[in-house]
């Protein structure tokens, strides 16, 4: 048997119920893993070790008393953009550094609700603007893959906790590839749904139309369990969608006969890492053998639109979102002045990384005077091309397969101080935010020791297809079952 | 596109956000750098095309007008900078 921080959440949930094992003693395992290797990587920001140990207490009687569903007493650890009731929430920015929220976000009640375990909070870039989680403002994570390199990013925290085993699951958001880029990076599986498939109350907004929270696991069956819990309308975010929630591990089906694959050749871009394209490669005739049909032919011809687009767009909401920081409620506060602007504005300056304040001019700019129509209204406008693109792949396509990153997790301090680079790494995820789609990353190769992501791209709301396609997938390589050496 | 450093200045102050010295500079080459990516659009025809604020096709939801209790005061007041009672306290908007 594996050693208990190794076990999946279906294995956990097994041994739970079976009552092998205990939460308390699930929870006790988990820690002293952390214990172990949180040195090394930095992932968690906030570990709530006496809290979880209660958490896991209640678990346990729930289970004595028959009542035990997938993820009661299971560890999770959760992206530090989601507000936790009576825990400090900082998105690793000093403007929140000690902020405790006087609410749970919809998704932590639901996990709360199953008695799911909750460890603490993850690390991350600051709001969630960056791709390497350099732009913590307290310190970097690292990935465990090769500890010179970043993890990835925004979500890179959430993605290292489930490839080091600190946690059986973790809760990320992706506002433009934050949860599938790191997945990819750190080779575990992320899943972004479709924007409104998931609740973004309690969810600290960065770009509004954009963000979605979403799941980074071990395996694609855990995806389907932790979806099966999170996924679903709220009255108290009114971008919810009022659809009803499939049971997704009915999706999980090891073969995708029937199932017409695209592969849409923008995707595969210059610049790509020629490791990447291989493994694609054998990953797309991999899927060719399990009885899918792939057309190799697909064509999103507006890809190339996209992260001029997504830098507009992004950057725009988040300065409106970000106009909240005052220093008057809550959060960091400058209080050496009298002059009420000058308050305003330090503690905007002392409070905020840099990325953040790039994003705020970026945004400010393109939405003011003079500028709006150039920009704003442009992008919105070929935004609607973007999703027609994705309409019209889909009249043919079930699905569309790329790849997660064009490389593999590049060094700490490559692309800190040069914002363009940065951005292009998140150059095949951005444009499904845009489009709301839903999309995941498997691991899907090597290359030197360092992992390379898949990504499947779905229709609205159709998570079940993907989660199909990522099922077979995995079922047939061995890739996920491959740990880094910590 | 090139910015200057009193356009980088004005926005800055439509932000109400501080910049230092170096922080200006820094910004108004990054800013310029990012902006010449945006060209790009400039070659999409988009004449008649209806901007999409957000990708789902939900409009006017409402909620039914019902009173329920809100958050413990003093659970909200708990993270304010500075207060006095359960007021805000803040510095003078007029002088």
């Amino acid at each position: 048997m594996n050693d208990l921080h190794q076990l999946t959440i279906s294995q956990a949930h097994q041994l739970l119920k079976e009552k092998k094992t205990s939460s308390v003693e699930l929870t006790k395992a988990i820690l002293a893993r952390l214990a172990k290797v949180e040195d090394k990587v930095h992932a968690c920001i906030t570990i709530t070790e006496a809290a979880a140990l209660e958490q896991a207490k209640e678990a346990d009687k729930s289970i004595s008393s028959g009542k035990i569903k997938p993820l009661t007493g299971i560890p999770a650890l959760i992206k530090d953009v989601m507000c936790t009731r009576g825990v400090k929430t900082t998105c690793s920015s000093k403007i929140l550094e000690n902020f405790v929220p006087p609410y749970d976000a919809t998704v932590i009640e639901k996990l709360k609700a199953d008695k799911t375990v909750i460890l603490g909070k993850t690390n991350m870039d600051e709001f969630a603007m960056g791709s390497s989680t350099e732009n913590s403002a307290f310190f970097p994570t690292l990935n465990p893959w090769d500890l010179d390199r970043v993890p990835g990013g925004s979500s890179g925290g959430s993605a290292v906790a489930v490839a080091t085993d600190e946690a059986i699951y973790a809760l990320g958001s992706d506002t433009g590839g934050s949860i599938r880029q790191p997945a990819g990076f750190c080779s575990v599986v992320g899943l972004k749904p479709t924007y409104g498939r998931v609740s973004r109350f309690g969810l600290v907004a960065f770009a509004s139309s954009l963000d979605q929270i979403g799941p980074l696991t071990k395996n694609v069956a855990d995806c389907a369990l932790v979806m099966n819990v999170i996924a679903g309308h709220d009255p108290r975010d009114s971008t919810s969608a009022p659809y009803p929630v499939p049971d997704y591990t009915k999706a999980l089906i090891p073969d995708v006969k029937n199932l017409h694959l695209g592969i849409p050749k923008e995707y595969f871009v210059e610049g790509m890492q020629k490791e990447v394209r291989a493994s694609m490669e054998a990953a797309i005739n991999k899927l060719e053998e399990l009885g899918a049909k792939v057309g190799r032919d697909a064509s999103l011809p507006l890809t190339k639109y996209a992260l001029a687009v997504y830098y507009i767009l992004a950057p725009s909401e988040a300065s409106a979102n970000l106009a909240r920081y005052d220093g008057v409620k809550y959060g960091f506060s400058f209080q050496d002045t009298n002059n009420m602007w000058e308050a305003m504005e330090k503690t905007k300056q002392f409070g905020f990384g840099a990325e953040v304040k790039r994003r705020i001019m970026l945004g400010t700019y393109a939405l003011s005077a003079g500028y709006y129509d150039a920009y704003y209204l442009k992008a919105q406008k070929v935004r609607t091309l973007i999703r027609r693109d994705f309409d019209q792949a889909f009249e043919k396509y079930d699905a569309l397969i790329t790849p997660t990153s064009p490389t593999v997790p590049f060094k700490l301090g490559e692309k800190v101080d040069d914002p363009v680079q940065m951005y292009l790494s998140d150059v095949c995820t951005l444009p499904i935010n845009i489009a709301g789609l839903p999309a995941i990353s498997v691991p899907a190769g090597f290359a030197d020791g360092l992992p390379i992501g898949m990504q499947i791209i779905g229709k609205p709301f159709d998570e079940e297809t993907i989660l199909h396609v990522a099922f077979a997938y995995e079922q047939s390589t061995d890739w996920h079952k491959r740990k880094p050496s910590i | 596109m090139k910015l200057s450093r009193e356009e980088v200045q004005h926005i800055a102050l439509l932000a109400r956000l501080g910049l230092s010295e170096a922080e200006i500079e820094k910004f108004r080459i990054q800013l310029s750098d990012i902006l010449e990516n945006f060209e790009i659009l400039k070659k999409v025809d988009t004449n008649d095309l209806p901007p999409t604020a957000q990708s789902i096709a939900l409009q006017n939801v409402l909620r039914s007008d019902e009173t329920k209790p809100s958050y413990p005061v003093k659970d909200i007041m708990e993270n304010a900078p500075q207060r006095e009672g359960n007021c805000f306290k803040t510095r003078a908007v007029l002088e």
